[in-house]
């Protein structure tokens, strides 16, 4: 089957594009794209490695099963979390 | 009413959208504007890129707003979000909670702005002199 991978932020610039098909087996897991991904392109592997998942613009999790025409999206880390982070340990003081 | 959600490569218009939301009934605004700094541990920035996954960014602001409503009971909000090129000085996000009280909106500003920065798929490039790099928070 085949699904449709979207590439934002880094993604984009190490893939040099911003989207593409991928043929999986039927019932792959976003694991199993995953690893396929990274065989074709191994420099992902350090923004992978940080990085979320979404199916259908919701995250999921690594073990999800994907179907026919799913998008399905790697969310590399947003700025902002550090700040927020700092802030919440204010807020909590 | 539904919350105004914008994600725009066009300049945010501040005056716009607490107009959107407020009403009679309401005796509390809080806006929060976050504009793109010059600089950034330590470096001197020349611009930033924002780079938004837009149709999932608008549904978790939704959800987010939402999230927000149930706990303060906040029915006026706006958020707009700017992507593309922006200069410094420069607005990258204006949140306006209008309520009946101080309290409730300035908590739900609050809220929305730090779950947003985190959970929300918007990218921010930082173009420096010294180089460019994706901020990973």
């Amino acid at each position: 089957m085949e699904i449709r991978i979207r590439y934002f932020a880094s993604f984009r610039e190490v893939t040099g594009k911003s989207e593409e098909r991928l043929k999986v087996p039927e019932g792959a897991s976003v694991a199993e794209a995953r690893a396929l991904l990274l065989g074709r392109y191994p420099r992902l592997q350090g923004i992978m490695e940080r990085s979320l998942c979404a199916v259908n613009r919701s995250y999921v999790a690594p073990e999800t099963r994907l179907h026919e025409g799913d998008e399905l999206v790697f969310i590399p880390p947003m700025g902002g979390g550090q700040q927020s982070r700092k802030d919440d340990r204010l807020w909590n003081r | 009413m539904e919350p105004v959600i914008r994600l725009t490569r066009e300049p945010l218009d501040r005056a716009a959208l607490i107009e959107a939301v407020t009403r009679s009934s309401d005796g509390g605004i809080v806006v929060f504007e976050g504009v793109v700094r010059d600089n950034a541990r330590g470096k001197q920035i020349r611009y930033l890129e924002y780079e938004a996954y837009v149709e999932m960014a608008e549904e978790q602001i939704r959800a987010i707003v939402d999230e927000a409503k149930r706990r303060w009971g906040v029915e006026h909000v706006a958020v707009a979000h700017r992507f593309g090129r922006l200069e410094i000085g420069e607005a990258s996000v204006i949140i306006v909670v209008a309520a009946p009280h101080r309290a409730e909106a300035f908590e739900a500003c609050r809220y929305i702005i730090d779950t947003l920065k985190t959970t929300v798929p918007i990218w921010k490039k930082e173009v420096a002199i010294s180089g460019e790099e994706w901020v990973e928070g």
